[in-house]
C-alpha cells in the first residue's frame, strides 16, 4: 500500500501552472458583456462601469504570482483528516506561552483574508502588543475551498468540519486551544463550542449567531419589528430584514442549486468575480467602495484563488451541505458551557445586539463594539482585529 | 444580432385615430406616424455569432460533478454535458430561425420601446383576436405550436367558430424586443403596452392569455380593463390566499382547515418555496450580478434555464426546442435584461392573490390547471381570488409550458374557455 500514513502532515507550496494563468487571461479578454444596469445605483448589483475596469486590470496588470508568493512565504501543510485533504497554514510564535488559535475563513473569502493578522497575532511585540498576547496560529482551508480537498459526498456539514478542526489541533499536539472566525468561521467556531471538545477553551466570533427564532419568523413574514424592541434591536432587525429581502439570493442559490450556479462560476471568470465582488461591495465597511479598505490585488488574489482551484461549485456546496441541517447564518446558537467572546464590527451584515447574545451564549466572557471594519474584519482592519483578539482571549489565558 | 432583411410588403402604418388622440400638430403627426410604423421583421443572426457560440461551448470549463445521485443540487453534470455537447455540434439554430421567419413578424415602438411580435390572422372572418404572452425562461418559441390549432381550427379538429387571430409579443427585455433603458417596465406597464398594441392593430374586441409572466401580465390587463378587452385565460393563476401565503413565508405547516386538494397545492408550493425559488430570488435582487455570468457563459446560461423548477423538460420537449429557446436568449444577449423583470417586481410573487391584486379584477377570467404546473390551483382558491371566474378546468397532462408541451390540449382549452365571450 502507500507509504504515507493517514495522519501524516506534508509540507505544501502553491505552484499554479502558467498555462492556467494564460487561459484565465484569454477568457477574460474574450468576455461577452451585458448592457449596463438600467438604474443609477447598486440596486441591481455590481455596476458595469465598476466591474469593467477591475476586469481589465485582472486580465492585464494583475499578477497572481505575488499572491502565490504570499502563501509560499508561510509554512503551509496538507494533512488528511477523516478522508479529506485539508490544507492549512501553521505559524508558531516564538513566545513560549503563546496560545494556540485556529482561525477559519468564510465565503467568499479564503485564508488570504487572514494573512494580515499573522504578524500581530504571532509576533505581538513587533506590533505594539506584549509577549503575553502571542498566539500560535492554525489557518485551515475549509473543505471544498482553495487547496483543501473537495468533498465527494454530502457529509461535510459544519458539524463534521468542526470535529475535523479539533482533530487537526490534536494532531498538531495542541491540547488546549481557542477558535475564532467570522462568516463560516463563526459558524464552525460556534459548532465547536456546542460540541465542546476537551481542548477547546473558548471562541471569539465576529459574525455571531444570535438571532432568536421569533425574530426570523417576523422577518420572513415581512412583519415590522415589535415596539418593545430597543433601538439597537430595531437597527439589527432592519439590517436583517434588508439582508433577507435584498441580499440573500446568492445564499438561496447555493443552499439549493449549487451545481446549477456552479456551471457559470466554473466557466466564466467575470461571472465569478461579479458574484463575489457584489458581496465585497456590500459587506465591507467601505460605503460600497471595497477598494477603500481592500486593495484591488487583495480582492483579485481571493477570486483568482477560487478560479484556479475551480472551487466556485465545491464552495457553493458547503451551503447546500449545511442547509441539509436547516438553520441560517445568523440563527441563535445555544452555547451552554464554552466561553464565547464577541466583537461587533459596524459594517457587518447585522450588528448583533448584546441582549440577543446574552440569551444564547451562556458564558459570554467578552462583548465589544468597535468603530470600523466590516464582514471581513481581519482583512479590513487587521490591527484593530488583532487587538480585539488579544483582549477577548486574555481572560482565558489567566484561567489556564 | 438581428437584421431585418427582405422585408415583406405587409408594412402598414398606424391608423390616424390614435395619433389624432394625442393631439399632435400636423408636423408632429408626420413624425409620429413614422415612429408608429409597424415594420416587418425577420431574424437573421450573423454566422459569426453562431461560430462564437460554438467556440465558447467547446472551450467550456466544467466543475466537478455533483456529490449526490439525483437532481437535488441542480442539473447534473452528465446531463448538462450531453445537452451542451449536442448544442456545440449538431444543433442548428438556422432551423429555429426558420420557424420564426415562417411567420409574419413585426416591430413596433410602444411607450418608447421596440416590441417584437408575431401576428397571424385567421382566414375565418369572425376570429377572436387573442394576445398571448410567453414567460421566463420561455419566449415566443413556447407558443408557436398553438398557432395552427388556434388560427386554423378546421385543420386541427376544431370548428371555424373557434378561430383566433393571434398576436404573440416578446416581452420587453426578451428576445428581439428592445431592452428597457430605465426602470419601470413591470407587468402593469407591459399590460398597458399590450392594450396599445392591440389597439394599433385595429382590434376593438379581444382576449388575453398567458402562463408564467404571461399570467400576471394578462391579469394586469384584466385589472386595467382597457376598452376592448373581453376577458383573459391564464394557466398560472395567482390563487394563493393570504393565510396560506403567510404559512409558506415562514416555512410553517399547512393551515389546519385545508381540503385535500388545497393541502396538495400547499405541499407543492412549500417545496417550490424551499427548494426551487432561488433563481427568482437571485434575479429579483441582483439581475446584473447573475447577468454577467449568464452573458459570458453559454453553459452557465443553459444550466440556469434548463434547471427551472427542477423539471425534466426532455420528457416533454425535444432538445432542439429547448436549445432554440436558450439560443434565442444567447444571441439576443438578453439573460440580464430578462432577469430584470424579476427585479422590477421583486417581492411580488406571481402566485399570491394579494400580490397580484386579483380582487380588483372584474372582467371574466378563465383558468386551466395543468397537472405538472408549479402548483395545481384548487378551484376553491381560484373562486376566492377571481370573483368573475367563468371557466375552470383541470386537465390530465401538461406542465408549466403548457402551450409548448401540449399544444393540442392547450388549444382545446382556449377554445372552450373563450367560447362564451365570442
Amino acid at each position: 500500500m502507500g507509504t504515507t500514513q493517514a495522519d501524516e502532515i506534508r509540507p505544501f507550496a502553491v505552484h499554479v501552472p502558467e498555462e492556467a494563468l494564460v487561459d484565465l487571461r484569454r477568457r477574460i479578454a474574450a468576455t461577452r458583456w451585458p448592457e449596463r444596469e438600467n438604474v443609477n445605483d447598486f440596486s441591481q448589483g455590481v455596476q458595469l462601469a465598476k466591474l469593467q475596469p477591475l476586469v481589465r486590470y485582472w486580465g492585464t496588470d494583475y499578477d497572481w504570482r505575488k499572491a502565490e508568493a504570499k502563501f509560499n512565504a508561510l509554512p503551509q501543510f496538507i494533512t488528511e483528516i477523516d478522508g479529506l485533504d485539508i490544507q492549512f497554514i501553521h505559524v508558531r510564535s516564538k513566545h513560549a506561552n503563546a496560545m494556540p488559535l485556529i482561525m477559519t475563513h468564510g465565503w467568499p473569502g479564503s485564508p488570504l483574508e487572514l494573512l494580515k493578522v499573522i504578524g500581530p497575532l504571532t509576533d505581538p511585540t513587533a506590533h505594539g502588543g506584549r509577549a503575553e498576547d502571542a498566539f500560535h496560529l492554525v489557518l485551515p482551508t475549509y473543505p471544498g475551498y482553495g487547496f483543501s480537498g473537495k468533498p465527494q459526498d454530502t457529509t461535510w456539514g459544519p458539524d463534521r468540519v468542526a470535529r475535523a478542526w479539533d482533530k487537526l489541533m490534536q494532531r498538531l499536539d495542541y491540547t488546549s486551544y481557542v477558535s475564532q472566525g467570522g462568516d463560516w468561521g463563526a459558524i464552525i467556531s460556534e459548532v465547536m463550542a456546542v460540541q465542546a471538545p476537551a481542548g477547546l477553551m473558548g471562541i471569539h466570533i465576529n459574525m455571531p449567531g444570535t438571532v432568536p427564532a421569533s425574530v426570523l419568523r417576523l422577518i420572513r413574514n415581512r412583519d415590522p419589528a415589535p415596539e418593545s424592541f430597543s433601538d439597537v434591536e430595531k437597527a439589527a432587525f432592519a439590517r436583517l430584514d434588508y439582508f433577507y429581502r435584498k441580499g440573500f439570493g446568492y445564499a438561496e442559490m447555493m443552499n439549493t442549486r449549487p451545481q446549477t450556479l456552479g456551471y457559470s462560476l466554473a466557466d466564466s471568470p467575470v461571472g465569478m468575480l461579479a458574484f463575489f465582488y457584489d458581496k465585497f461591495t456590500e459587506w465591507t465597511h467601505s460605503g460600497g467602495e471595497p477598494e477603500r479598505v481592500l486593495t484591488r490585488d487583495e480582492i483579485l488574489d481571493d477570486v483568482t484563488l477560487y478560479w484556479l482551484t475551480n472551487t466556485g461549485t465545491s464552495s457553493s456546496r458547503s451551503y447546500w451541505d449545511a442547509a441539509q441541517g436547516g438553520g441560517g447564518p445568523f440563527n441563535a446558537f445555544d452555547i451552554p458551557k464554552v466561553p464565547v467572546a464577541v466583537t461587533i464590527f459596524p459594517g457587518e451584515i447585522y450588528r448583533a445586539p448584546r441582549s440577543w447574545g446574552e440569551q444564547c451564549f451562556h458564558k459570554l466572557t467578552y462583548w465589544n463594539e468597535v468603530d470600523k471594519g466590516g464582514h471581513f474584519a481581519a482583512w479590513e482592519q487587521p490591527e484593530l482585529f488583532s487587538a480585539e483578539l488579544r483582549a477577548a482571549f486574555r481572560p482565558l489565558r489567566q484561567s489556564l | 444580432m438581428s437584421a431585418t432583411d427582405r422585408p415583406t410588403r405587409r408594412s402598414f402604418l398606424l391608423s390616424s385615430v390614435a395619433v389624432g388622440a394625442l393631439g399632435l400638430s400636423l408636423g408632429q403627426r408626420a413624425a409620429a406616424a413614422e415612429d408608429n410604423a409597424i415594420r416587418p421583421f425577420r431574424v437573421n443572426v450573423p454566422e459569426e455569432q453562431l461560430a462564437d457560440l460554438r467556440r465558447r461551448i467547446a472551450a467550456a470549463r466544467w466543475p466537478d460533478r455533483e456529490t449526490v445521485d439525483d437532481r437535488s443540487q441542480g442539473i447534473q453534470l452528465a446531463k448538462l454535458q450531453e445537452i451542451v455537447g449536442y448544442w456545440g455540434t449538431e444543433y442548428d439554430w438556422r432551423k429555429g430561425e426558420a420557424k420564426l421567419n415562417a411567420l409574419p413578424q413585426f416591430m413596433i415602438e410602444i411607450d418608447g420601446l421596440e416590441i417584437h411580435f408575431i401576428h397571424v390572422r385567421s382566414r375565418h372572418p369572425n376570429a377572436l383576436p387573442l394576445i398571448m404572452t410567453h414567460g421566463w425562461p420561455g419566449s415566443v418559441f413556447e407558443l408557436l405550436k398553438t398557432i395552427g390549432p388556434l388560427t386554423d381550427p378546421v385543420s386541427h379538429g376544431g370548428s371555424p367558430m373557434d378561430a383566433f387571430d393571434l398576436v404573440l409579443p416578446s416581452m420587453p427585455g426578451y428576445g428581439f424586443s428592445g431592452k428597457p433603458k430605465g426602470r419601470g417596465w413591470n407587468p402593469d406597464r407591459i399590460a398597458r403596452a399590450w392594450a396599445e398594441l392591440m389597439q394599433r392593430l385595429g382590434y376593438k374586441r379581444y382576449v388575453a392569455q398567458g402562463g408564467d409572466w404571461g399570467a400576471p401580465i394578462s391579469s394586469a390587463m384584466a385589472r386595467q380593463a382597457p376598452a376592448g378587452l373581453l376577458g383573459i385565460h391564464i394557466n398560472l393563476p395567482a390563487t394563493v390566499p393570504p393565510d396560506v401565503a403567510a404559512s409558506l413565508a415562514v416555512g410553517g405547516p399547512a393551515p389546519a382547515e385545508l381540503s385535500e386538494k388545497e393541502r396538495a397545492a400547499f405541499s407543492s408550493l412549500d417545496i417550490f418555496y424551499k427548494k426551487y425559488r432561488a433563481y427568482a430570488a437571485m434575479m429579483g435582487t441582483r439581475p446584473q450580478v447573475i447577468g454577467y455570468a449568464l452573458t459570458d457563459s453559454p453553459v452557465g446560461l443553459a444550466a440556469w434555464m434548463y434547471d427551472y423548477n427542477n423539471g425534466e423538460p426532455e420528457r416533454l420537449l425535444t432538445k432542439d426546442e429547448m436549445l432554440d429557446d436558450v439560443t434565442l436568449y444567447w444571441v439576443t444577449n438578453s439573460a440580464t435584461s430578462s432577469a430584470r423583470l424579476y427585479w422590477e417586481t421583486s417581492g411580488q410573487s406571481v402566485l399570491l392573490s394579494a400580490a397580484q391584486k386579483t380582487a380588483e379584477i372584474s372582467l371574466p377570467v378563465a383558468i386551466t390547471v395543468f397537472p405538472e404546473e408549479v402548483y395545481r390551483a384548487p378551484e376553491t382558491w381560484a373562486r376566492r381570488a377571481y370573483r368573475n371566474l367563468i371557466y375552470f378546468n383541470e386537465v390530465d397532462k401538461g406542465g408549466h409550458f403548457a402551450a409548448w408541451e401540449e399544444p393540442e390540449l392547450f388549444s382545446v382549452e382556449l377554445r372552450a374557455a373563450f367560447r362564451s365571450l365570442r
